[in-house]
């Protein structure tokens, strides 16, 4: 991405001085920095605590799975809290309902920002909702951590400099899924079905860029404020499409295997990992059809993880996990999205340490440009940088078995949006001990 | 109950000059207290306001000439969608911007004024019904042009220079909503205190009667739908400023209720009652906000909680207040002065006439 200041000799300056900066601070964090006593540095930060806010679908259209990443974040900065915080401080998450309605979004997150007076935006979620406040929150120079949303609208550093992003955008998810396809479906027909916005279009994008625009049979999409996707299943069985793509919030992935059932059209699906979490899913298609149908309807799905699944006990990063789910939210099933919620909870309290004793909104932002931070429960290796406010940046390719246990199927890959895709040697880091950065 | 003494000092202070006086002071204190007040209730006074530029409107079209309407939500959304529209490519002067939305919503007030006009009762409530379901739809149906449900983001209006590089937003922005509030005020007190005002009255206490004095009913119904429905835009555009985003789930069936709920709580057909009922409107929020999430509800029950709220808040008024905040409070003040005060000339001291609202024109 070109940043419209660089070329010009003071922009290049004050790139080397923010560069420098950020060295120190990354300096500072291992060594004399961090003894001394805690003060208020910044707003949302006293001696004993940091404030930080979301705005999140706890009702509404969005709330069904989404609702629970907020309160497993929070148990997770419980759990922090019990064993020590962050230098001493306790993390205190104020997160709000937004219903899904960017228009309170808007009002909610000036509420934080103006009345709460937190130190950062943390999870706030979806892509309509989000939007409406990036603008103002750059603005009022409060960072915007970990947007629970692969869009790959937060990664733009000129233009938002506060935001950043957590989760493997869409566009490189649908690339990775894309070259599955080529490698593993070849010679099939294939067909997209889509929801009709960023979501959606961020994952054609990178699935065109491996399969050929040419070649897909048939393209539909959807809009979430219309439940009836039959007509758009009976154009991808009529297409002849073999293989079908979908981009769609679990909601929408329910109802589109319900329809195809319905119309004796068995392709197999590849879906995206937002809408394709085996719980919840299960859950919504016995549903949908007053229990005639359950789980078994996900046999043979292809999907993606850049995150331990919550059925793998084997991974310790799970172990932690649902060890903190059964103490502190036992009454939420655990699934994909408490393990959504803890990992990104996990990735702050790294942050805020790394960014020393007592952090400035700045300092902490430029902390997160220069530090390297471990991928933590992640698959994929975390991208920031002070030219990428990317998260995760890749993938790992997986099949729902008959029974509803997840197998991973090859290895994690890599990638940007424009650049290539490339296989990713490191390996996932173990927690550490007391299960805290 | 107005005494012959009272009528007669009316004539010495003319309707305009009261009216100005009024706005002059209620922006004098309305500014002071502004600058007092943190940003965030700076933020919320700007809501206040917008709300009570919509009620206005909405009180005059159905407190004061008999048209219910349940589609102000929708017009605000007009007035909305025209002010992002206007910004997307361009910059502009808050004024141009307001002026124009609320040209546009009077537009289509003229329109959808005539079908109104022809309408009664229950048909009027279901055709206002529809454009509040309607007119958001079509948001998401042309995505290109409206954004989707993303909808379309509003640039803030930066205050002046001269306010100094730390003035807040928020600050600026209130007072733009307060001037547009109590310029609204101030037109639609005279309008109503002219002859116009009267027409709008004769028209909804009998149409035969109106009809037979010689008013033109219809065209009394539609100018006051259209007068409504320019305020509505005016509401709209603001609320485009202070949410920051036009969205079609912005302006949703909810929006237009919440309206309704502000001029009957307030006090059907009076402009303080308006602004009592915008009061409420943002009030109320904030004491349940968070109420879903705390009272541990199904999701089901929760998402109907604030309509549920605003449902049981009108059936209380009604029992406890049927003429709203503000009919309650001149029967107080009537109380008192027939308990306490001066004896009016021909009344009786501790007499006083329940069923007269002592309404306002």
């Amino acid at each position: 991405m070109k940043s419209p200041i660089v070329g010009s000799t003071s922009g290049m300056r004050g790139i080397a001085i923010v560069c420098l900066s950020g060295l120190l601070a990354a300096c500072g964090t291992s060594t004399a920095d961090n003894s001394g006593t805690n003060t208020a540095s910044a707003p949302g930060i006293t001696a004993s605590s940091i404030t930080i806010g979301s705005t999140q679908p706890l009702t509404g259209p969005a709330a069904p799975g989404y609702s629970e990443i907020a309160p497993a974040s929070n148990a997770y900065f419980v759990y922090l809290n019990q064993h020590g915080g962050v230098f001493g401080r306790k993390v205190l998450y104020e997160y709000l309902d937004d219903g899904y309605n960017p228009t309170n979004t808007a009002s909610q997150t000036r509420k934080l920002i103006l009345d709460t007076k937190v130190f950062a935006m943390f999870s706030s979620l979806g892509t309509p909702t989000h939007l409406a406040v990036v603008d103002y929150i750059n603005s009022e120079k409060v960072p915007d951590l970990f947007v629970s949303s692969g869009c790959n609208c937060w990664n733009n550093v000129a233009k938002y400099p506060n935001t950043f992003g957590w989760q493997t955008d869409y566009t490189i998810e649908g690339k990775i899924l894309g070259q599955y396809i080529k490698q593993n479906l070849s010679g099939k027909k294939v067909g997209y079905f889509y929801q009709n916005d960023e979501f959606g279009l961020d994952g054609v994008k990178g699935l065109d860029d491996q399969l050929g625009a040419s070649s897909i049979a048939s393209r539909q999409n959807y809009v979430p404020t219309n439940t009836n996707v039959g007509p758009q299943i009976a154009a991808l069985q009529a297409s002849g499409a073999q293989v079908v793509v979908s981009f769609t919030i679990p909601a929408f992935t329910a109802l589109a295997l319900l329809s195809a059932a319905k119309l004796g059209y068995h392709p197999t699906w590849v879906v995206s990992n937002v809408g394709s979490d085996v719980t919840t899913l299960t859950g919504l298609v016995s549903k949908f059809s007053q229990g005639a149908v359950g789980g078994k309807l996900l046999g043979g799905i292809v999907t993606d993880n850049y995150l331990p699944f919550s059925s793998d006990t084997s991974n310790p990063w799970i172990t932690l996990f649902k060890q903190i789910h059964d103490q502190y939210i036992p009454s939420l099933p655990f699934d994909g999205n408490v393990v959504y919620g803890m990992a990104q909870a996990y990735t702050l309290a790294q942050a805020l340490k790394a960014a020393g004793r007592n952090p400035t909104r700045s300092s902490f932002v430029k902390s997160l440009e220069s530090t390297k931070l471990s991928g933590g429960p992640g698959l994929a290796p975390l991208g920031f940088a002070s030219d990428n406010h990317l998260g995760y940046l890749g993938v790992q390719v997986a099949i729902i078995a008959a029974d509803g246990t997840v197998a991973t199927n090859g290895p994690v890959y890599t990638s940007s949006d424009s650049g290539p895709i490339s296989q990713y040697s490191g390996s996932a880091s173990s927690p550490p001990a007391n299960g805290i950065p | 109950m107005a005494t012959a003494n009272l009528r007669f000092g009316r004539l010495y202070r003319p309707t305009l000059t009261r009216h100005l006086l009024l706005g002059l002071g209620a922006a004098v204190l309305l500014f002071a207290i502004s600058a007092q007040i943190g940003a965030y209730d700076d933020y919320n006074l700007t809501a206040v306001a917008i709300f009570a530029v919509a009620a206005a409107g909405l009180t005059l079209l159905t407190g004061l000439n008999g048209q219910l309407s349940l589609g102000h939500g929708a017009l605000m959304a007009v007035g909305a969608y025209t002010a992002s529209l206007l910004l997307k490519d361009h910059e502009l002067p808050v004024v141009v911007v307001l002026l124009v939305a609320v040209l546009t919503t009077g537009i289509i007030g003229i329109v959808f004024g005539y079908a109104a006009a022809r309408l009664r009762g229950p048909y009027l409530a279901g055709a206002t019904l529809t454009l509040a379901v309607a007119l958001p739809q079509l948001a998401t149906r042309y995505k290109s042009i409206f954004g989707g449900d993303s909808g379309l983001t509003v640039p803030p209006s930066a205050p002046p220079a001269w306010l100094g590089a730390d003035f807040p937003p928020e600050r600026w922005l209130a007072w733009i909503a307060l001037a547009a509030a109590i310029v609204t005020m101030v037109l639609l007190a005279n309008l109503l205190h002219s002859s116009v005002g009267r027409t709008f009255i004769a028209v909804r206490d009998n149409e035969v009667a109106a009809a037979l004095a010689g008013i033109d009913v219809g065209r009394t119904q539609v100018l006051a739908f259209v007068i409504s429905a320019s305020c509505a835009g005016l509401a709209g555009a603001l609320f485009g400023y202070w949410s920051g985003v036009t969205a079609p789930a912005g302006f949703g069936l909810g929006l237009s209720l919440q309206l309704v709920t502000a001029i009957v709580i307030g006090g059907l057909g009076s402009l303080a009652g308006a602004v009592w009922g915008s009061l409420v409107l943002v009030v109320i929020p904030a004491l349940t906000s968070g109420m879903a999430s705390t009272l541990n509800v199904p999701s089901s029950v929760a998402n109907n909680l604030p309509l549920a709220i605003y449902g049981a808040i009108l059936v209380i008024a009604m029992l406890a207040a049927p003429h709203g905040i503000q009919g309650a409070l001149q029967r107080l003040l009537a109380l008192a002065r027939a308990r306490w005060g001066h004896l009016p000339a021909g009344g009786k001291k501790g007499v006083m006439d329940w069923d007269d609202p002592a309404a306002d024109p």
